[in-house]
């Protein structure tokens, strides 16, 4: 296919599908934005420009077609700290950062390294994400009447409920819709999004943060941007997968990278919050129809449409409404099948997972939880592999051979040398390794080790079978220490 | 009588019994064929992506699931193809169904637990309902 033909299948391949998608996933976007931006403490206005922007520029630079990135959980959870000790100046100046972190990533094609990332790990990243959603919303419950939380029930209710008979309209617009009217009519006095912080009807504009640029923001803003730039990766790279997956089709892993860099650089120039891709609404979009570019540039363009003329209407949406659709959306990225098939999977796994989850939950970190998770992995690895088999033959009365098999690393030195009897009365031992791998230096120590051990006690040692690497390194390292008169 | 056959399956051990009938079924007719059609879902590609990786990890495990139906329909010395599918399960169905030129269509009647029932609806129930060919649903 020709790079004009790609453009055009990408662009108006799904004309009619990608609008109708992309006004469904705008509709969608607005409680979410207006959400997660009260998460991360900052107006609604900052979660919606970012929507807005998000979504625009990725519709065209972004490395996977149908996929919706806007403001997400996942990010405004890590801000909350940022923005409550130092403002918004410095969110957006964040966000710039984590920009230019993605960007960078992308171009030196470091997306291939979240495949270092164990599996469980994300499965955790994904439930605590769902755990922290739904505790955000607790808030909001706090000192309310039973007449919000019966709004709340009410929006469940139809969310769930009114699917059963038809599909024509979101269920989560019509929910909001009728709480809202509800709220209204009755004049019920609950808080509405309005209470949370202001909401303008206007289009954002350029404008750098005002902050003082000097090595001091840096080095408050670095860690932040640190964590967003590798959380909001790993949720657009999984995202990316599961529309791939979705649309039987592939996507450019690092084009994306360099698309979410670039769009949040373009947020934080014009007043939005940092996000990534969003698992569930790319889902709703593909599950509309959306399937290219189009769908993700309708939506981003839709949604501020809808601002610009109705935020009057949405600043009325009470808070029992989007706490509503938020319990619905963390339900929704809870990962349910982890729980049925956690008897199934091996118990390291398992560990893993929770531990992941648990650490998040702690911390309220999901970058934390995620290297928490990837140390514990690797030390199940590690224990693992670490095991070395050694066995015994006599051939001889006096010549034994001891076979190794495993790998021989700084992990497993201590039970390789344990498992020799130096003692025995023999005067020959042969080494066969030839079920082994020499990996370090703490390898090549313990078989010189073990051999100067046998040497001490007058019994000749032999090592036969090194592969080619282990000998490389039995020679570049062992040679030194024979040396040097071990 | 039957010479095209489709067999839905979600995978299921639920729906190796409607395999089972799809053979018997095929066995009546002289050179009839079976086409195992599979549907992932939204939600599954989900679990499937976070489960095994990525997308190519994910088909790869799918298709070792139908193996399992691909071989028992073999070892009955009847050619069969598999399709792996993606959307939602009742309308896929539907649609391939009435689109391809099959003779009936073999359909397991319960994958879902009862609350997901509820909730989504049947499967088998909507596919009943709107394919123009001649079901099979198998209890």
């Amino acid at each position: 296919m020709s790079l004009t033909q790609k453009w055009k299948t990408e662009w108006f391949g799904n004309i009619r599908g990608d609008i109708l998608a992309g006004v469904v996933v705008a509709l969608a976007l607005i409680p979410e934005a207006i959400a997660f931006s009260i998460i991360a403490g900052v107006d609604p206005m900052v979660g919606l420009y970012a929507s807005f922007c998000i979504c625009v520029v990725i519709a065209f630079i972004g490395g996977r077609p149908g996929m919706i990135s806007a403001a997400t959980g996942a990010m405004a959870l890590l801000m909350i700290t940022l923005v409550a000790d130092h403002g918004l100046e410095y969110l957006l100046a964040a966000t710039i950062l984590t920009g230019v972190i993605q960007l960078l990533f992308g171009i030196f094609k470091l997306a291939s390294f979240m495949k270092f990332i164990p599996r469980s790990v994300m499965i955790g990243f994904v439930n605590a994400l769902a755990i922290l959603i739904f505790t955000a919303q607790l808030q909001h419950f706090v000192g309310e009447t039973w007449i919000m939380y019966s709004l709340v029930a009410l929006t469940l209710a139809i969310i769930y409920i009114l699917p059963r008979f038809t599909k024509a309209v979101p269920s989560t617009l019509v929910a909001i819709i009728v709480v809202t009217a509800i709220a209204v009519i009755m004049n019920a006095g609950v808080r509405t999004v309005g209470d949370m912080g202001n909401l303008t009807q206007t289009l954002p504009i350029f404008a750098l943060p005002n902050i003082p640029l000097t090595f001091e923001t840096l080095m408050i803003i670095l860690p932040y941007s640190l964590a967003l730039a590798i959380v909001g990766l790993l949720e657009s790279l999984l995202t990316a997968s599961i529309v791939d997956d979705m649309t039987d089709t592939e996507s450019d892993k690092n084009k994306e990278s360099r698309g979410q860099g670039i769009a949040n650089m373009i947020t934080g120039c014009f007043g939005g919050m940092a996000g990534c891709a969003m698992i569930g609404q790319s889902v709703i979009n593909v599950k509309s129809g959306g399937r290219g570019r189009l769908s993700t540039l309708v939506a981003g363009m839709f949604l501020m449409v809808l601002i610009v003329l109705l935020g009057n209407v949405v600043v009325q949406i009470p808070m029992a409404a989007l706490a509503g659709v938020m319990i619905m959306v963390s339900i929704g990225t809870f990962d349910w099948s982890s729980l049925r098939n956690i008897h199934k999977v091996p118990r390291s796994d398992a560990t893993v997972m929770v531990v992941t989850v648990g650490t998040v939950v702690y911390t309220h970190d999901l970058s934390k939880g995620v290297l928490a998770g990837v140390v514990l992995s690797a030390i199940f690895f590690a224990i693992k592999i670490s095991k070395v088999k050694v066995e015994s033959v006599l051939e001889s009365k006096s010549s034994k051979i001891y076979y190794v098999k495993g790998q021989l690393f700084f992990a497993s030195v201590t039970d390789f040398v344990a498992s020799f009897d130096f003692n025995d009365n023999v005067e020959q031992v042969i080494i066969d390794v030839s079920g082994a791998h020499l990996w370090d230096d703490s390898a090549v120590g313990a078989m010189d080790k073990v051999q100067w051990k046998f040497e001490q006690k007058g019994i000749i040692v032999k090592v036969r079978g090194l592969d080619k690497e282990s000998s490389h390194l039995m020679d570049k390292i062992g040679g030194l220490s024979k040396a040097s008169g071990h | 009588m039957f010479k095209n056959l489709l067999l839905a399956t979600d995978g299921s051990e639920h729906s190796l019994r409607a395999a089972e009938r799809a053979i018997d079924l095929a066995n009546l007719t002289e050179g009839a064929s079976i086409e195992l059609v599979y549907v992932v879902d939204g939600s599954m590609s989900k679990s499937d992506v976070l489960q095994y990786g990525d997308s190519d990890s994910a088909s790869k495990k799918r298709e070792e699931i139908l193996s399992v139906f691909k071989d028992k329909i073999e070892g009955a010395g009847i050619p069969v193809k598999v399709s792996i599918l993606h959307g939602n399960p009742a309308e896929t169905i539907i649609n391939y169904t009435n689109r391809n030129d099959f003779d009936c269509l073999v359909v397991g009647s319960r994958g879902r637990s009862k609350v997901q029932t509820m909730i989504l609806g049947s499967v088998s129930h909507k596919v009943m309902k709107h394919v123009n060919i001649p079901v099979l649903m198998v209890k």
